[in-house]
């Protein structure tokens, strides 16, 4: 595009600066990430006198042994595990077919139906009448006040109706009709296989979603053994309630328990970040795509 | 099905039952669609349940609730309520709070991602920022709870890198979380890091759909690449960046609970007590729920009224709305 005109001085300054600019928002972007994966793994006690910087000193791996020893954390993780895979799939229960009935032009009382929907984009009961709601139906400590609440965010299923009814063509479906395809059926065996990019989408937005969330969980679970992961962190990084058993048995010195104390937040972040970090490199994609899809507006 | 059909395009309003609607041509609608209406049921009744009761509960912000006469049972109260929560000193705290915190964080963190929107446009060099756009994004995937305990641990008093780098220079160690003053900066920057990039993307899409001949003719004309992004980048990312401008100040009053919740410590509470975190101490932690509905009551008419505003602003300087 520029290629047989010689970009001036100012334009090689401009990039220069931009080139520059762009790496220190790399760096403090990346820094603090890395500071944290280096301080898990290097000995407490330099990490706490600031002599850790620029890589781990001091390798040591005490604290994640202690972290994964941990009952309460194993078990939140196995909890957030089932929260996540169980709300995920509820989700896309009821958002893909809800989506793919919208995105029919052949829909009688669309209308109705789209102002019904958007409507709880503007307004809501709030914190208070929907967690009397839960409580009236008995959910309140139970697996489905967790996934059952946010089982479809209407944001999502517009996202998703936008996607099929740019990907699939009318006369596909007249086709399909013509031989005699019920709806389910040529939603089951023609949508859906056209539709992968947005059911990657989906299980990436509700999956973070609920992998991440502890609001719900603050409200509607009180009994520690259903905890998610993210309660649990939340007591041990926000409130610096550690496990006592984690730190005490063998760690006689009370300076040192303290440090020790620090270490196992810096490893539980990571551990708990894992899920996603594994993921994130090759799905990014995927995210910003649904971003996109988002944008249209339609 | 071919009656049906010829109908649907012109259907937005004349399909409802009524006097009007052949019941011939609606059942033989109803037998070759029901299958659509089945796969909205789900996703209607989930919203009936937890949006639209709730909504109905509302009115116990005008009640007395006790459990033993329940929502629709408890006797009327009015206004008694709101006027407890306007008259009370948590009303001015709670109030001035929300509005500063996210008035501040509107103010830097919407300009910054179109900042760097436009650098990454004009970045030389591909691979980089790719490099540079994957980083930046990642911190959005990062959960509440970890990033208010990095912030946490980042700023502690004696052990923290934020404290040991002040140190390091010769400053006296600044106990961040303690002190009220500092808690608006802490949240605005953390939301600054954590969702710059991710904002930026919006901004990005807008700048790719510009049309690179604009951009080769400027260059043939002369144009510097400051009065590029000035002439061509800048006025092709403006009708979203009006837009979301108008929407976040639409939702200037509901900040999130979580956030603030997560950062509160006992002695920066005097900034960190917003509206949402007292309906939650008011309504589950001390159980009065009709007092704590009406403040989420309150937050939630005011959020409404600025949308609908800032919506109608919008439609009359710019021409495009939410609606």
């Amino acid at each position: 595009m520029k290629s047989h005109i010689r970009p001036s001085r100012g334009d090689r300054i401009f990039d220069l600066v931009t080139l520059l600019l762009l790496t220190l928002v790399l760096l403090a972007v990346a820094y603090p990430l890395y500071f944290v994966v280096i301080a898990s793994l290097s000995d407490p006690m330099l990490v706490a006198n600031g002599e850790v910087w620029l890589w781990p000193k001091n390798f040591s791996i005490e604290a994640y042994t202690k972290v994964l020893g941990d009952e309460h954390i194993v078990g939140g993780f196995l909890n957030s595990l089932k929260y996540t895979v169980l709300g995920t799939a509820i989700n896309l229960v009821v958002t893909l077919p809800c989506a793919y009935a919208m995105s029919r032009r052949d829909l009688k009382g669309k209308g109705i139906f789209t102002t019904f929907f958007l409507i709880t984009m503007f307004v809501s009961g709030g914190m208070i009448p929907t967690f009397m709601v839960v409580r009236n139906l008995h959910l309140l400590n139970t697996t489905w006040a967790m996934v059952l609440p946010g089982a479809m965010s209407v944001f999502n299923m517009i996202i998703a109706r936008t996607f099929f009814q740019s990907t699939i063509p009318d006369e596909l479906r007249e086709a399909a009709e013509i031989d005699g395809c019920s709806i389910p059926r040529f939603f089951v065996s023609v949508v859906l296989p056209l539709s992968k990019a947005i059911i990657v989408i989906l299980v990436l937005y509700y999956g973070v979603g609920h992998w991440n969330s502890y609001y719900n969980a603050m409200l509607y679970i009180t009994d520690r053994v259903r905890f998610p992961l993210q309660l649990v962190m939340r007591g041990i990084l926000t409130q610096n309630q550690i496990p006592a058993n984690m730190i005490q048995a063998d760690v006689d010195l009370v300076q040192h328990r303290q440090y020790l104390a620090e270490q196992i937040k810096y490893a539980l972040i990571i551990i708990s970040s894992l899920p996603l970090l594994v993921i994130y490199p090759f799905l990014q994609k995927y995210f910003i795509k649904g971003v996109m899809i988002g944008s249209l507006k339609g | 099905m071919k009656a049906a059909q010829a109908a649907a395009p012109s259907g937005g309003k004349k399909h409802r039952t009524g006097p009007g609607l052949n019941p011939k041509r609606f059942w033989s609608y109803m037998k070759g669609h029901y299958w659509l209406y089945l796969f909205l049921l789900p996703a209607v009744l989930y919203l009936i349940i937890f949006h639209y009761v709730p909504l109905y509960g509302v009115q116990i912000a005008f009640r007395d609730y006790s459990p033993k006469f329940g929502i629709t049972g408890s006797p009327w109260v009015g206004l008694e309520h709101f006027k407890v929560f306007i008259n009370s000193y948590f009303f001015g705290e709670t109030f001035r709070n929300t509005l500063l915190l996210s008035l501040f964080t509107l103010v830097f963190s919407f300009p910054v991602p179109i900042i760097l929107a436009l650098l990454l446009n004009q970045m030389p060099g591909k691979r980089y920022r790719r490099v540079v756009q994957t980083v930046t994004y990642a911190p959005y995937f990062i959960s509440m709870v970890v990033i208010c305990g990095m912030i946490r641990i980042f700023l502690a008093p004696s052990s923290g890198l934020v404290n040991n780098l002040i140190t390091m220079f010769g400053g006296q160690s600044i106990n961040f979380m303690g002190e009220p003053g500092w808690f608006r900066t802490i949240y605005v920057v953390s939301g600054v890091w954590q969702n710059t990039g991710w904002n930026a993307i919006i901004y990005l899409a807008a700048l790719s759909g510009v049309s690179p001949e604009l951009h080769e003719a400027a260059v043939v004309d002369g144009a510097s690449k400051l009065q590029r992004i000035w002439h061509i980048d800048i006025p092709s990312i403006l009708p979203t960046a009006m837009i979301l401008l108008i929407l976040n100040a639409g939702s200037l009053m509901s900040v999130g609970f979580e956030k603030a919740f997560l950062l509160q410590t006992g002695s920066n509470i005097s900034t960190s007590e917003i509206i949402s975190t007292y309906v939650y101490k008011a309504g589950i932690e001390s159980q009065r729920y009709s007092y704590a509905a009406a403040v989420g009551l309150f937050n939630s008419v005011i959020n409404l009224v600025l949308l609908l505003v800032m919506n109608a602003v919008s439609k009359k300087t710019t021409k495009s709305s939410l609606w």
